[in-house]
């Protein structure tokens, strides 16, 4: 399989705040979910914004998918526009790149459907629960069809069914149309469960301190998170965490 | 508003009155100096199609400053958050405008208008009153959008234009209704203000009128002014409260 994109040994350096990334490697194939997994100041989100163009490597190549639409990105909070209804919200990528607005509304209500908010189409955000305003966010991330989906701790603020429903549904929505995802977390447990690929990230600048490979099917198979291989993995994770965080303090 | 909340200032206000009135009759003060409610009262029936219009020609005006202040402020903010340069080399005269007492200018403007045309002064004195709350509310909106919006409109691809109209705008919109709001009392107050200091002229509003009350010492008329001047703005000031909130509920949809 071909990759999507790529950092190749990229630094970041803020001047004044010195060196928060790097040298650091990630290589996504095609339709790959890789979660990365580390303590705040890991560079992680520096990581997903390189990917997602937002900012430069100090050093370094990156490789995105660039095209419009192509890559798209949920953040911690929803980010919603609070003076537009969900469906305006999640039509706004396609109308900013010069979709017809009636074809755009369209494509946003599908989006909707697709995260389960069909009956909250014309709600405003403040209308949504927490949850809620997550889903119509991922809708929007999902509306333009991308190659790649950088999820930035996209269920940190949400309770713990809610955000077990979310990564179910998730993985559901990525069955169909099979992006390649990178999830940012801070929660072992959830990087487990979400991924492919768990990547754990050190501190002090953000290195890769290592990665665990999870065989197993997506979706989850019921139960999943009681079986041995989930239990081992985020067993191997954590202690991989602990240790790097322990040799950078 | 609660019952309470209607009840405790309208039972202060009526012991203010009552005390008032009592302390006129027991202590015996002349009229001139200070005048019982109830003569007052009187002045204000017997004056009030002159007050009204008054009140009219002063609103007018103030009206006519608010929306020259609105268009002009609005222009210069969205200019500004356009260019850092333009932002830098307009701050410093916006704030010396702002600090200096509009009592000190205003003679200067009643000069330039001429003595034909005080009404101009007055409207130009309380723009300048009203630019700047309008102004600052409208550039801390235009440059208050999350932040994470503002990624997302990178990330998207978004032209300046689309920008401004899709995520600068709407997000600014509670920072612009709200400097309205703020302006739409300092233009009453800049509007009164011009009129005392352009003085009579042709100029009828409700300054013009305590001036007058005053040069003829009939306090009982001064005070049916002030009456009047301050239910004036206290009007205004429900409106565009009432404005602000209807605004709000309308942006976030609730």
């Amino acid at each position: 399989m071909s990759s999507v994109a790529s950092l190749k040994a990229v630094e970041v350096v803020y001047p004044g705040r010195g060196q928060a990334l790097g040298p650091f490697d990630l290589a996504l194939a095609e339709g790959e979910i890789v979660s990365l997994v580390g303590p705040s100041g890991c560079g992680k989100s520096t990581a997903l914004r390189l990917l997602a163009g937002l900012e430069g490597p100090t050093r370094g190549e990156v490789r995105r998918a660039a095209g419009r639409g192509e890559t798209s990105v949920v953040f911690q909070s929803p980010t919603l526009a609070p003076w537009l209804s969900a469906t305006a919200n999640v039509a706004l990528p396609l109308e900013l790149s010069g979709v017809a607005r009636q074809e755009a509304r369209a494509s946003a209500k599908a989006a909707l459907g697709r995260v389960g908010l069909a009956a909250a189409v014309d709600a405003r955000p403040a209308q949504l629960s927490g949850g809620m305003a997550m889903r119509a966010s991922l809708a929007r991330a999902l509306v333009t069809g991308p190659k790649l989906l950088l999820l930035d701790e996209p269920f940190a603020a949400l309770d713990e069914i809610t955000r077990r429903a979310l990564a179910d549904d998730l993985l559901a929505i990525w069955r169909e149309a099979r992006p390649a995802i990178v999830f940012v977390t801070h929660n072992v447990e959830e990087a487990v469960y979400m991924a492919s690929r768990v990547i754990v990230m050190s501190p002090g600048p953000g290195r890769s301190a290592g990665e665990t490979v999870i065989d197993a099917p997506v979706p989850r198979p019921h139960g999943f998170r009681t079986t041995a291989l989930f239990r081992n993995a985020a067993e191997e994770i954590s202690e991989r965490l602990a240790s790097a965080t322990r040799a950078a303090a | 508003m609660n019952r309470l909340g209607f009840l405790a200032p309208t039972a202060l206000i009526g012991a203010i009155l009552v005390v008032w009135q009592v302390a006129c009759a027991v202590l015996h003060t002349p009229e001139y100096l200070l005048p019982p409610p109830t003569a007052i009262a009187s002045a204000l029936a017997h004056n009030a199609p002159k007050l009204a219009l008054s009140a009219w020609r002063t609103l007018a005006m103030a009206l006519e400053a608010l929306v020259a202040a609105s268009v002009f402020a609005g222009l210069l903010a969205l200019m500004v958050t356009l260019s850092r340069t333009l932002d830098q080399a307009v701050r410093p005269l916006a704030v010396a405008l702002q600090v200096t007492p509009v009592v000190a200018i205003a003679p200067l403007f009643v000069i330039w208008a001429g003595v034909d045309h005080p009404d101009r002064a007055i409207i130009a004195l309380a723009a300048i009153v009203a630019f700047f709350p309008i102004f600052s509310g409208t550039v801390r909106g235009l440059t208050s959008a999350d932040p994470d919006l503002e990624r997302l409109f990178d990330l998207y691809g978004a032209r300046p234009l689309q920008r401004l109209t899709r995520l600068r705008l709407p997000s600014a919109l509670p920072f612009i209704v709200e400097g309205h709001k703020v302006a739409s009392g300092l233009a009453i107050i800049g509007a009164v203000v011009a009129e005392f200091v352009a003085g009579s002229g042709g100029a009828e509003g409700l300054a013009w009128r305590i001036l007058e009350a005053g040069n003829r010492l009939r306090t009982a008329e001064m005070f049916a002014a002030i009456v009047t001047l301050a239910l004036m703005a206290a009007v205004v000031h429900v409106l565009f409260q009432a404005l602000e909130k209807r605004a709000l509920v309308w942006w976030r949809g609730r």
